[in-house]
């Protein structure tokens, strides 16, 4: 150990085989890829001229894939875990630990700096790129991520809080969305009546499938909140008279400022024209930005009210024991009914923003890998913690879209390489690597939502469910 | 005096197995009543229909002079009938404090307060663990917890489901002294189940002995724990 710790005076002896050992397991990583990558991505179809499918071998692509492994195996081992584990050693020496309660500042003040920086991201970016040029960053980065810290945290109340395993949640989106599109569209309503209308529409479908499922369970659930989902993805489709199918629904009215101005551009109350702006989508979407982020903030709110409450509190010792509950007095059926409810209202708030900004909808955007998405967010977070779940979403979300923007992968990749179209690949390997190293998810203790006096820093610490 | 809880004549089944077949169990208000027998003769059976789940097939469980054998289970909870069940059944990832506080759900904590403060001098160890996760408490802990926050519900009726499994003699002795301590000061009323019959008999008034889901035989603590039947069945033989 100290010998790694200290390498201007290491010990001849250790260091060569730390070198050896690191040589031997780059090697073996780039065999593994070799092995794993040969057909998914050495080997490539397409059709020749004579419109037959045909194959290639990408062997140049093949070859970066794995010297990839190879070298980040190699790093690993040789440089990043002992540079980690002299860390650690530090730390231990001097007697810190990772839970001390003195936290630094930024620590302390978390949430007031990350509300703080969403409030002023959208000016920011416009002095960054200008007006036209802040629509990538708003709209691609901001709203994309924050639609899915809504839907996370409105999942997070079903599974991380009441336990309940929802496959189907996009169900409860897909509704919020074509409640807001179809009411919209026939009967001119607008986003402000509906919003709350969608909520409603979905926590009653949140109902409706909370009680066929209350006496099951865990995996059993899975599968028929699974069910449910597809259920009501096929209905969006076959039902073309309403739905118009798999054409979906577009030219969906755009919300507006309260109805007093409003961003169509023949409007004579139009946005732009009031302030004397040159016309631009981007000031939509960066008042979209402001009512993601405060329905994100009324989801966030709601959560954490519920926790101290009663209902919540059933909901979280419904997850723990259910026994334990009945006998306690607690009607199990009106919790679990009620978690669905509110978790399938949020989903519909979120469904009919996403109408109101995409101004179409389809079944396609609803779709079984959307739910999983957004459990898989709830499950990376810490199933419960809300903070946890929105830098899992940052980190998921925005990793994905920054993939887009990464052009200069194509300089090691080769000319032809797609970002875009690894997307789930990457994804999939974040989601192993945070499980990883952080198996409970980011924020991975419960934290307690009472105290008879001002928590004692040793019990709560040192009392953190061990694993492993 | 009527009797707080009238278990008659009830016959409780898993599927096609009969577990209890017509048990009469009767408890007057302010005594401490046990039920002692072998394993899987039926007491956690009988425990679990009084709180309804899975309710008895035939016979009537009444309490406080209302038929309580069709209700569901947290309705028999809100009648002031808390149990401490089988497996102790804390909240593991709650703390202790938590833990507590759902006990009190039933007033909405009107009384916990007052309530708490009670609990934390009947089981100091509790007070010292209070913002300690339920589940990282050690087995005597859990037990005190889980007692703890059936009190909290302010119970007519307290069911206990063998309170000394797995603890060391010193910790019986002490759970076994605070439930005597509440029943002699405040008449709460306990019906529990207990493998270990010697203490149970010394400190109840009154026992019951279950074989094969029927009641053998009952009779006063004492005038049990001196009969030759029960001594060579439960006390000498497989001593716990
Ligand atoms: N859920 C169940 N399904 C089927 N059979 C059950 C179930 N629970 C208990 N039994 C059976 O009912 C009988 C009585 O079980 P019970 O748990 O009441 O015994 P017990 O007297 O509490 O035993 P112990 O002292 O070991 O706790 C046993 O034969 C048991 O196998
Ligand atoms: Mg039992």
């Amino acid at each position: 150990m100290a010998n790694i710790s200290s390498p201007s005076v290491a010990d001849p002896h250790e260091e060569p085989s730390l070198m050896a050992r690191a040589f031997k397991e780059a090697f073996f990583a780039g065999l593994v890829s070799l092995g794993l990558f040969c057909l998914f991505v050495g080997v490539e179809t397409y059709q020749n001229i004579n419109n037959e499918l045909v194959w290639r071998m990408r062997w140049g692509l093949l070859a970066v894939f794995v010297g990839v492994a190879a070298v980040g195996r190699f790093l690993n081992v040789a440089f990043i875990r002992p540079a980690l584990d002299k860390r650690k050693l530090a730390k231990a020496k001097s007697g810190i630990l990772d839970v001390s309660e003195d936290k630094g500042f930024f620590h302390r003040h978390f949430l007031k700096i990350a509300l703080i920086a969403l409030l002023i991201y959208p000016p920011v970016s416009v002095m960054l790129r200008g007006v036209q040029g802040s629509l990538l960053l708003v709209d691609n980065f901001g709203i994309q991520i924050l639609i899915y810290v809504m839907l996370a945290w409105g999942l997070n109340i079903v599974v991380g809080l009441a336990g309940l395993l929802d496959l189907g949640y996009v169900a409860f989106y897909a509704v919020g969305a074509y409640s807001y599109a179809l009411l919209s569209t026939h009967f001119g309503l607008s986003f402000w009546v509906l919003l709350p209308l969608a909520g409603i529409f979905a926590a009653l479908w949140g109902i409706i499938l909370g009680f066929p499922v209350l006496r099951l369970r865990g995996d059993y659930l899975a599968i028929v909140t699974l069910a449910f989902g597809e259920i009501i993805r096929l209905v969006l489709i076959n039902w073309t008279e309403v739905t118009k199918g798999t054409f979906g629904i577009s030219g969906i009215a755009k919300a507006s400022i309260f109805g007093i101005w409003s961003f169509d551009v023949g409007s004579p109350s139009n946005f732009a024209k009031a302030f004397g702006l040159p016309m631009s989508s981007a000031y939509y979407k960066i008042f979209l930005f402001y009512v993601i982020l405060l329905l994100c903030m009324l989801t966030a709110y709601v959560t954490i009210r519920l926790r101290r409450m009663p209902i919540g509190r059933a909901w979280e010792a419904l997850r723990e024991d259910e026994i334990a509950c009945r006998s306690l007095g607690i009607n199990t059926v009106t919790t679990k009914l009620t978690a669905f409810a509110t978790g399938a209202m949020f989903g519909g708030f979120a469904g009919s923003f996403f109408a109101a900004r995409q101004g179409f909808v389809s079944p396609e955007s609803f779709v079984f890998i959307e739910s999983a998405v957004i459990l898989a967010i709830v499950v990376l977070g810490g199933m419960g913690s809300l903070t946890g779940i929105a830098i899992a979403a940052v980190v998921m979300v925005g990793g994905t879209e920054l993939l887009r923007e990464m052009n200069f992968l194509k300089v090691v990749f080769g000319p032809e390489f797609t970002p875009e179209l690894y997307r789930m690949l990457i994804f999939g390997l974040a989601m192993v690597v945070v499980m990883l190293f952080k198996p409970r998810g980011f924020v991975g203790s419960r934290a307690p939502s009472a105290f008879l006096h001002k928590a004692k820093n040793v019990s709560g610490s040192f009392t953190k469910e061990g694993h492993g | 005096m009527s009797p707080l809880l009238h278990v008659k004549n009830v016959e409780t089944y898993y599927g096609n197995i009969r577990a209890l077949g017509g048990v009469d169990v009767m408890v007057e208000p302010g005594e401490i009543v046990c039920m002692i027998g072998a394993n899987g003769a039926g007491k956690s059976t009988l425990m679990m229909t009084i709180c309804g789940s899975p309710q008895a097939r035939t016979g009537s469980v009444i309490f406080d002079g209302q038929d309580i054998t069709r209700m569901p289970t947290h309705e028999i909870a809100r009648l002031r009938i808390a149990q401490s069940p089988e497996g102790r059944r804390i909240f593991p990832r709650m703390t202790v404090y938590e833990n507590l506080q759902m006990g009190a759900s039933l007033d909405n904590l009107k009384y916990f307060n007052e309530d708490i403060e009670k609990i934390f001098t009947l089981f100091p160890r509790l007070k010292e663990r209070q913002s300690q996760r339920g589940g990282t408490l050690s087995g005597g802990e859990q037990q005190m917890l889980s007692i703890g926050r059936a009190l909290m519900a302010r119970p007519k009726l307290l069911l206990l489901d063998e309170p000394s499994l797995g603890l060391a003699p010193l910790i019986v002795k002490g759970i076994f002294a605070a439930i005597k301590k509440l029943n002699e000061e405040e008449g709460l009323t306990v019906f529990l189940v207990e493998q270990n019959a010697f203490a149970a008999l010394k400190l109840s008034h009154r026992g019951y002995v279950m074989v094969n889901g029927q009641v053998t035989m009952s009779g006063g603590g004492r005038e049990l724990l001196a009969n030759p039947e029960v001594r060579a069945a439960y006390l000498e033989g497989g001593h716990h």
